[in-house]
């Protein structure tokens, strides 16, 4: 129960955190995406504001040996640049460029109960799902990584 | 469309840095959001998923929180086209699976540990998203 409680608190300032920062509405994402347009850099300033934070609290985390809810710290461990990392950061980049959403905004913007957003959402579920499905009946693709796939990832 | 918000951008920003430290020290995970949602989904979905729930529903109730505090949440402006939408999501879900994270797990998680990888990652979305946005809405070099 600690475990769940501290998910929902990361999660709410998580949340709070994009609302705040102004990433929850696609045009503003897209108005830092259009760097040929009227280039808005706001998105620039969130990801310093997030990095500064975050890498002082993963060295913090890190001196500390354990967290304080569980045995050990699930750090990523994958070190190689591979064609699954190029291939689908590019396919990701793709769908980001067309609306303007990331998961995170995505999952928040739901609290608007717009159906363009649910219908976003439940792409992007069944985007995830067809990708699981696939790799499993091609093992030669990936296989590595699959047994991994939900602790493993990077993110 | 180019009204920047350095100040709210930088406190947005850090906060969602606090987030993600804070969900390492205490539970041991990457903030990750595709990562998160993702492992409630089947057919591989994760053993824990009480925590990952939590944290989605965090993320969803956030804006009520906000909006109590005079920071309402902005409707979200979106194409009307339903296809355009189908296809983008389509395409963030399938690219965050096969990538292994988002703009949270590889841009904020992944740069915060200096992880090459998530560095690399980071970039390629960001071009290709720069370059998407510059065909869609300038037609250069499409």
């Amino acid at each position: 129960m600690p475990f769940a409680i501290a998910g929902f608190g990361c999660g709410l300032i998580f949340g709070i955190g994009l609302v705040i920062s102004g990433m929850t509405q696609p045009a503003k994402v897209l108005g830092f995406l259009d760097v040929f347009g009227a280039w808005d850099a706001t998105l620039a300033f969130v990801m310093a504001g997030a990095l500064a934070v975050s890498s002082i609290g993963y060295a913090l985390a890190r001196r500390r040996g354990r967290p304080l809810l569980a045995p050990a710290h699930l750090w990523p461990t994958r070190k190689d640049i591979d064609a699954q990392l190029v291939i689908g950061a590019a396919l990701f980049g793709i769908g980001w460029g067309l609306v303007g959403l990331c998961p995170g905004p995505a999952l928040v913007n739901l609290a608007s109960l717009s159906p363009a957003i649910a219908l976003f959402v439940a792409s992007m579920a069944a985007g995830m799902i067809a990708q699981d499905i696939w790799r499993r009946r091609a093992p030669s693709v990936g296989e590595v990584e699959d047994a991994a796939l939900a602790t493993g990832a990077d993110g | 469309m180019s009204n920047l918000t350095p100040i709210s951008g930088l406190i947005g920003g850090a906060l969602i840095g606090l987030a993600s430290a804070l969900l390492m020290a205490l539970t041991g995970r990457i903030a990750g959001i595709s990562g998160i949602f993702g492992g409630l989904l089947p057919p591989a979905s994760a053993g824990d998923k009480g925590w990952r729930l939590a944290f989605i529903a965090g993320l969803i109730v956030a804006p009520l929180l906000t909006g109590l505090a005079g920071y309402p949440l902005p409707a979200p402006q979106m194409p009307a086209s339903w296809l355009l939408i189908v296809a983008a999501g389509l395409l963030v879900g399938v690219g965050t699976r096969v990538g292994g994270g988002c703009t949270s797990g590889h841009g904020v998680c992944g740069i915060a540990r200096l992880s090459a990888r998530s560095i690399a990652a980071t970039a390629i979305f960001m071009a290709v998203a720069i370059a998407t946005v510059a065909i869609m809405r300038h037609g250069i070099g499409g």
